[in-house]
């Protein structure tokens, strides 16, 4: 399908305007990766060329998917990602160069560092470790009596806890699994003195902490890059300047502020990525309703087209589940199967085939409406009393006929409420939707997420659930219009 | 009251049906309900299958549908062995009643009544006289007609459904049990209809009942089945005067508890 819509563009589109379409940027779902989106977009705008930023679209997974299947042009990564996660037969060391060598088979070019690493590292407050004179982490083997709080993947991670301590030979035995959030709170209010943290975070100034040098190179390097794809380099020679320009210009001191700025000031990533450049930008946000209106539109898109779709395949499954008793089986086993992948794993394996934005999340929520239509409408259609079946069979109207005046009617109502259900579930799952592009009230509830802002998160929140009852509402009263009277009144007697 | 409502409204009267049953034997999984069961039911007549629950006198009534295929033996329609590819054409000429009436709920008595004429493509105002005639026929007030199953007496089910299997003009009518969930009264009521209904129509009836007196009563020839196969076949006198075994007349005794009917 993808594939068709491709050709279609391609042939819609004279070849000289092949590269009119703007230069897509993609950002992981944390504030770091958002405000590095932002500085290449805005400077690629600055130099003329036109770029838009495809927002939070979830974790490495599905930027690296999106990246290779073309339907993002770049985005920011860490070259520990490339060498620990994405690539196979890379040295955990490689650099750069060895990186770009790995990555052009694969039509990806890298760009130089962008100046500052985003490693693991160690923290302790500045007055505790200045008193005990702790500067490196060799120099926390005097100290054994100290306290450590890792985040819970730290203490498991292959290159964590485990490791570190082999390495420097540390003593400590108080070591604790923490909630990293909360580890910020623990080790400022004293209860623990030393914590993992990665060395941009923006809470490092925050909380006056001091980031121990890893004196002996354990951690591995997370340079920040660009990711892009190599067709760049030929489509847009202009755009490819200006990223490379990039290079070298944000230190890790800068990063830190720009990440406390939006993290914990409250600043928008486009302000603070202009900053940096020396750019202005116009305050582009729109007002509250607008915006609503806009989210509610795609969500609502998002679930119609979805459920509608569904619809036409479900209802037939249905009936042929009801039909051939062991086929049915297998339908329900299979559509109760799709039920049973994670929503965020579902959408992320419909990137390859659909790209990312509207349509993947279409398919996902599509594959998720199925289970609860089938399932009732094979419910509804089997629970018709035999006796009715039979009086139905004995008049002599065919099968096709009995089906839709005597069997589909009997069975109406359990085939809403499936519908009701799917689309119900469908409001909710659809905030997920966000993760790949496709918008809609996710958006606002994973900016929140990350900003840690609880306004934000009910700016989607709420509009979601009130949705949800609406829809809940207006399929209560299409019931009640499309129940036959008959099946309404109690019996008599 | 309608005079010959077989006749009404140009539909061409069709002969009626003879059904034959030879040596049919029936299983449902492991239970037998019928063995080696051979009947006959003759164009025109009124039997009455009669047994207690078990005998398989329901199976009867559905191999003669189609509804059940034998696993032995032969069912004949009109003298030829019933094929599948003709079983909905035999249902659409024969008319079926069963114990609740089996009315569709979702349909008002008229989309009851009309669910096989508008297949065979009658129009309105046909239907409707067809059905303005089958209500003078069963003495239901005109209004039931708009009504749905539920704002109905267990009485007027059953009417409506006699209704629903005649509307087509039947050549043959097959009853199971149909005044099986009925009050008394009304079943007394309703069984005097029935027999002056089936008199004027002229069609092959079979009825299926456990009831010996309400058998008596209606046919003329009584068919008792036990665990599958004929035990009896005969009139009320032949089952009083010359029971096949005891369990006949033990059958006789029992329906003679109640209180005797007139002839």
């Amino acid at each position: 399908m993808k594939r068709w819509r491709s050709l279609l563009l391609v042939a819609a589109v004279l070849p000289g305007l092949a590269w009119a379409a703007p230069v897509r940027i993609g950002s992981k779902q944390f504030t770091e990766s958002v405000i590095l989106a932002e500085v290449a977009r805005i400077s690629a705008q600055d130099a003329g060329v036109p770029a838009v930023h495809e927002r939070e679209l979830g974790g490495t997974s599905i930027l690296w998917a999106a990246l290779r299947h073309g339907d993002i042009d770049v985005y920011p990564e860490y070259t520990g990602t490339l060498t620990h996660e994405l690539l196979k037969g890379v040295a955990p060391d490689a650099d750069i160069p060895t990186l770009r060598a790995a990555l052009r088979p694969l039509g990806i070019g890298i760009t130089d560092g962008l100046g500052f690493d985003n490693t693991y590292a160690l923290g302790m407050r500045e007055v505790r470790a200045e008193a005990l004179g702790i500067r490196t982490i060799s120099d926390l083997r005097a100290h054994a009596e100290l306290r450590f709080g890792f985040s819970n993947e730290f203490m498991q991670r292959q290159d964590g806890w485990p490791g570190l301590r082999t390495r420097y030979g540390l003593p400590q035995t108080d070591v604790r699994g923490l909630d990293h959030t909360l580890s910020y709170r623990a080790v400022a209010s004293g209860a623990v003195d030393v914590i993992d943290l990665y060395s941009t975070d923006a809470e490092i100034p925050y909380y006056h902490l001091r980031t121990l040098t890893d004196d002996l190179h354990y951690f591995p390097r997370y340079q920040a890059v660009y990711l892009y794809r190599l067709v760049l380099e030929h489509d847009a020679p202009a755009f490819m300047r200006v990223l490379r320009g990039l290079a070298g210009r944000i230190d890790e001191a800068t990063m830190r502020r720009m990440n406390a700025d939006v993290k914990l000031r409250g600043m928008r990533d486009g302000a603070v990525a202009a900053g940096l450049l020396g750019v202005h930008v116009d305050a582009e946000g729109t007002s509250f309703w607008p915006r609503l209106l806009a989210r509610t539109l795609e969500h609502v898109r998002l679930v119609a087209i979805s459920l509608g779709l569904a619809l036409l395949l479900a209802v037939p499954l249905g009936i042929l589940a009801a039909r051939l008793r062991r086929l049915g089986q297998v339908v329900l086993g299979l559509t109760g199967m799709l039920q049973t992948v994670p929503s965020l794993a579902m959408f992320v394996f419909m990137i390859p085939l659909f790209g990312i934005g509207t349509w993947p999340a279409v398919a996902a929520l599509f594959l998720y409406s199925l289970l609860p239509i089938v399932r009732n409408t094979h419910a509804g259609l089997v629970g018709i009393a035999p006796a009715l079946r039979e009086s139905a069979a004995a008049l002599g109207l065919p099968p096709l006929r009995r089906l839709r005046t005597v069997e589909l009617p009997l069975a109406l109502r359990p085939i809403l409420a499936g519908v009701k259900i799917a689309a119900v579930i469908n409001v909710g799952t659809a905030t997920l939707a966000a993760l790949i592009g496709a918008g809609g009230y996710g958006q606002p509830i994973l900016t929140g997420i990350r900003l840690n802002d609880i306004g934000l998160i009910l700016e989607g929140a709420v509009p979601a659930a009130v949705l949800a009852l609406l829809v809940q509402g207006v399929f209560e009263l299409v019931e009640r219009a499309l129940t036959p009277r008959g099946l309404r009144l109690p019996a008599r007697e | 009251m309608a005079a010959d409502v077989s006749t009404g409204i140009g539909q061409q009267v069709h002969a009626a049906t003879s059904f034959t049953l030879e040596q049919v034997g029936k299983c449902f999984g492991a239970v037998v309900a019928l063995r080696g069961l051979s009947v006959a039911f003759a164009a025109g007549t009124t039997t009455a299958l009669i047994g207690s629950s078990g005998s398989g006198k329901s199976t009867v009534l559905r191999l003669l549908l189609g509804l059940e295929w034998p696993d032995q033996g032969c069912v004949r329609v009109d003298g030829r062995a019933l094929e599948r590819d003709q079983v909905l054409a035999l249902r659409r000429r024969v008319g079926y009643v069963i114990q609740d009436g089996g009315l569709f709920p979702h349909l008002t008595v008229l989309g009851n009544l009309a669910l096989l004429p508008r297949y065979l493509h009658w129009g309105r105002e046909r239907i409707r006289a067809r059905a303005d005639e089958l209500i003078a026929l069963t003495a239901l007030p005109p209004a039931v007609l708009t009504r749905y199953p539920a704002e109905l007496s267990g009485g007027q089910r059953q009417r409506v459904a006699l209704m629903r299997a005649l509307m087509a003009d039947p050549t043959a009518l097959l009853l199971d049990e149909p005044l099986g969930a009925l009050d008394p009264v009304v079943r007394h009521e309703l069984q005097d209809e029935l027999k002056a209904i089936f008199r004027r129509l002229g069609k092959t009836v079979v009825l299926v009942t456990h009831d010996l007196a309400e058998a008596a009563w209606f046919a003329p020839r009584l068919v008792l089945l036990r665990d599958g196969a004929v035990l009896q076949d005969g009139s009320l006198e032949d089952f009083r005067e010359r029971p096949a075994d005891s369990f006949v007349t033990r059958f006789v005794e029992a329906g003679r508890q109640l209180p005797e009917r007139a002839r």
